[in-house]
């Protein structure tokens, strides 16, 4: 954990009891050094993938299936689905276990950070000359102190995968 | 779990009541026995294999058995027996429904098989009398030289296989001449728990339903059993016969980095097609409970689902079904595969099932398969008049009669061929002279400008004309026509362009030959990219109809791309949805003037209409 993130933890922290309805907690986590936010009501689980089923002829962005308590998990590769290099072992990497629509997701990413509440003003939409991939997959961006954090869609995220 | 099982007996209880009136009206003297109506299986089930089996048992009483005077002849006792009978074995129920009739003529089935193009003189002649007999499974296909108004008119048995075989099943015949028939139906005891064997490939491990496997064979370079190559394609000498190999790791493009390591053979067996399976290792067999997949990996058809095993691990569940329709059983080649496949695949997008029929005139006429409802056939002396017009009394109702073609004069013939059309409770009937086949083809028709014709395409080298069924219904109905709907022909005759932008290919199946039957000017596209693309070429369509789950471009991403651009902002929207999530449908309010559900046609077609002269009402504003 960085600690300018943790100090910009603070700050909304302190107002999140009184302005609840002007920000936002996100799960953050990394993809190859980008920090990434998913909203904590949509995130169920964090974990350590230990097995995951390779399921051949799946689209490029599935790793494979996996139990999660006696529920099939669709494995996910958030750096695929960004258009970046496949993760090279997925056991070095964090699941985010989100649900979609009554089915479970888990998306494989480098690290997991800290939950983080972000005031709505930093908010930002997704500049228009972004990458096609990364425009798909985001509603915004925020503007943290120190870098920049991007908000991922559930919705859009799977919305978009489902189809394939 | 207990209270979802039934005893078989109550889908057999209206039997002895069929057998009863199909007697009367056969005239022959039939006992049925019934063995193991107490045997148990999941009501679902019940309820899916009811249909067929009615159908079977009758098959069995009008085909199967003998005339009374027949069999006193063959020195049969004069009634004829059938016999129901249910039991389980290892994890299944096994129904049987025996005859003790003639059998089924074998040199008929032959013939039959090699005039419908099935299999070809030198094949069938290597085919076992067993093997020729399971032709009786395919689409199309009636020995009866006799078609009767209770059974045989080829649009049976095929039926029965595709529904069972739906739920997991599979059908098999027995047959000897002169002694009687045994159809025998392998069900799954529920359709949530399934026993599969446990195999692996390539370090990948898989669930084989144990309901497709026959046998299963060690195989080792040198030893009696070993993987012969012809040319690429990999064979295995089976008890004097040939088996056709697939490898597993090829089918799923697995990297198998050491052939020799290949050494199980599982034998299967989908339909009447066996295959062998080459895998690495066997497992046990294991009892699991079959979860769906996930949505992402519904469009795999190799996969049925996916289940945890005992210790924790997820496995896939392979469909063989799935399996054997990627590589298409007529090319079954190991190597090739890879290639055949995608051409295989986007054929079948194509392919249309037609029923052939002679109306009587010139050239053989088609209908879409899909909008028949039944053949039926009718002695001279049932067509009656009623306001000028022949009618039947059918199913407690008047079924009015038409010919398809006004010049044929059907009250010549002793039987007269109907081809029934239904939709909600009204019934129309069209004449023809006779049907010819069904025939699975793809779809390019050249659009004809005489009235009551669709177009004409070629099937089976010959020019044929798809007629117009709604045409036709109109006529019968006069002007109270709403079967396909009265101002749905007005509308049509403009002939409207429609775009469908569509993925699934069911789905295409299914409204490209509804749409093109009620006029409209069809173009598909397999996803919104498509669309998209033939839109930035071709402004000009009607009416666009979109699936709002498609790859590469969603529905809502296309109707956005529409409304941002000039040439496309007008042309109204409509989107199919599945998905009754309102947030969903929330988003596409702005986008779409609609939304219809697939399987309404009714709605649909009611819907385009609506929207369409909604248009030309707007227009007509406008100027």
């Amino acid at each position: 954990m960085s600690s300018s993130s943790a100090a910009l933890a603070e700050r909304p922290n302190a107002s999140l009891s009184k302005n609840f309805q002007q920000s936002q907690q996100f799960v953050t986590m990394r993809v190859d050094n980008q920090l990434l936010g998913i909203a904590v009501l949509t995130v169920r689980d964090v974990l350590h993938p230990e097995r995951i089923t390779s399921v051949p002829l799946a689209p490029p962005e599935v790793v494979g299936a996996l139990n999660l308590r006696g529920r099939i998990v669709t494995a996910i590769d958030l750096r695929t689905r960004l258009g970046m290099t496949p993760h090279p072992n997925y056991q070095n990497s964090m699941c985010v276990v989100v649900s979609y629509q009554e089915e479970l997701y888990s998306i494989l990413v480098d690290s997991v950070d800290e939950v983080m509440t972000v005031p709505f003003d930093q908010y930002e939409k997704n500049p228009p000359n972004l990458d096609a991939c990364w425009h798909q997959v985001m509603s915004g961006v925020c503007r943290l102190k120190d870098e920049l954090l991007i908000i991922l869609d559930i919705e859009r995220l799977f919305g978009n995968a489902n189809d394939l | 779990m207990q209270t979802r099982m039934q005893p078989i007996g109550n889908a057999w209880s209206k039997f002895p009541r069929i057998i009863r009136d199909l007697s009367l009206e056969l005239g022959k003297k039939i006992e049925l026995k019934m063995e193991g109506a107490e045997t148990e299986l999941d009501r679902q089930l019940l309820d899916m294999i009811k249909d067929p089996l009615t159908h079977m048992v009758r098959n069995s009483c009008d085909h199967g058995l003998e005339t009374t005077a027949d069999r006193k002849q063959a020195g049969k006792p004069e009634t004829g027996t059938v016999v129901l009978r249910a039991y389980h074995e290892g994890g299944h129920i096994i129904v049987e429904i025996q005859d003790d009739g003639k059998g089924i003529n074998v040199a008929r089935v032959r013939e039959k098989a090699i005039q419908n193009g099935l299999t070809t003189e030198a094949e069938a002649a290597a085919l076992t009398d067993k093997q020729i007999i399971q032709f009786i499974f395919q689409p199309g296909f009636s020995t009866a030289e006799q078609v009767t108004a209770v059974s045989g008119r080829g649009v049976g048995m095929d039926v029965v296989r595709t529904n069972i075989e739906k739920i997991g099943g599979t059908i098999d015949l027995d047959s000897e001449a002169g002694k009687g028939s045994i159809f025998r139906i392998k069900i799954p005891l529920t359709l949530a728990i399934v026993s599969v064997l446990i195999v692996e490939t390539c370090g990948e491990k898989f669930a084989i339903p144990q309901i497709n496997i026959e046998e299963m064979v060690r195989v080792k370079p040198g030893s009696e059993h070993r993987i012969e190559h012809l040319k690429d394609t990999p064979v295995l000498r089976l008890r004097e016969r040939l088996l056709p190999l697939l490898s597993l790791s090829g089918i799923l493009r697995l990297q198998s980095d050491d052939e020799e390591a290949d050494n199980f053979i599982v034998v299967c067996k989908v339909g009447t097609f066996e295959f062998g399976l080459i895998v690495n290792r066997v497992f046990d067999t294991e009892e699991i409970v079959v979860k769906p997949v996930a949505p992402i990996l519904k469009g795999i058809e190799v996969y049925s689902g996916s289940t945890i095993l005992g210790d924790g691990n997820v496995i896939m569940i392979l469909d063989l079904n799935g399996v054997v329709k990627q590589i298409g059983s007529a090319q079954l080649q190991g190597d090739e595969k890879s290639v055949g496949e995608e051409g295989l695949l986007s054929q079948d997008n194509n392919h249309i099932s037609f029923l052939l029929f002679d109306d009587g005139g010139q050239s053989p006429k088609a209908v879409p398969l899909e909008l028949v409802s039944r053949l039926e056939e009718f002695d001279r002396s049932m067509v009656e008049y009623s306001g000028g017009f022949p009618v039947v009394q059918y199913r407690s109702d008047l079924m009015r009669l038409k010919p398809v073609n006004e010049n044929y004069d059907f009250m010549q013939e002793e039987m007269v061929q109907v081809i029934v059309f239904q939709q909600e409770d009204r019934v129309a009937g069209l004449v023809v002279k006779d049907i010819i086949d069904i025939v699975k083809t793809e779809l390019s028709v050249k659009p004809a400008t005489e009235k009551g014709l669709v177009g004409s395409m070629v099937m089976q080298n010959k020019t044929t004309d798809i007629i117009d069924v709604g045409h036709h219904i109109q006529q019968i109905f006069g002007g109270l026509a709403t079967l396909i709907s009265d101002d749905d022909m007005p509308v049509n005759k403009k002939g409207h362009r429609l775009l469908l932008a569509e993925d699934s290919l069911f789905f295409r199946n299914l409204l490209v030959p509804l749409l093109t039957i009620s006029g409209y000017d069809v173009t598909t596209a397999e996803n919104g990219q498509l669309a998209w693309e033939i839109l930035q070429k071709d402004q000009n369509f009607d009416i666009i109809v979109t699936d709002i789950d498609m790859p590469k471009m969603t529905g809502f991403d296309l109707a956005e791309a529409c409304e941002t651009h000039a040439g496309t902002a007008q042309i109204p929207r409509l989107a199919f949805t599945a998905n009754t999530k309102t947030e969903a449908l929330k988003k596409g309010e702005k986008l779409f003037r609609r939304y219809v559900t697939k399987t309404d046609h009714q709605l649909l077609l009611e819907a385009i209409r609506t929207e369409l002269s909604n248009q030309n009402q707007d227009i007509e504003e406008a100027a």
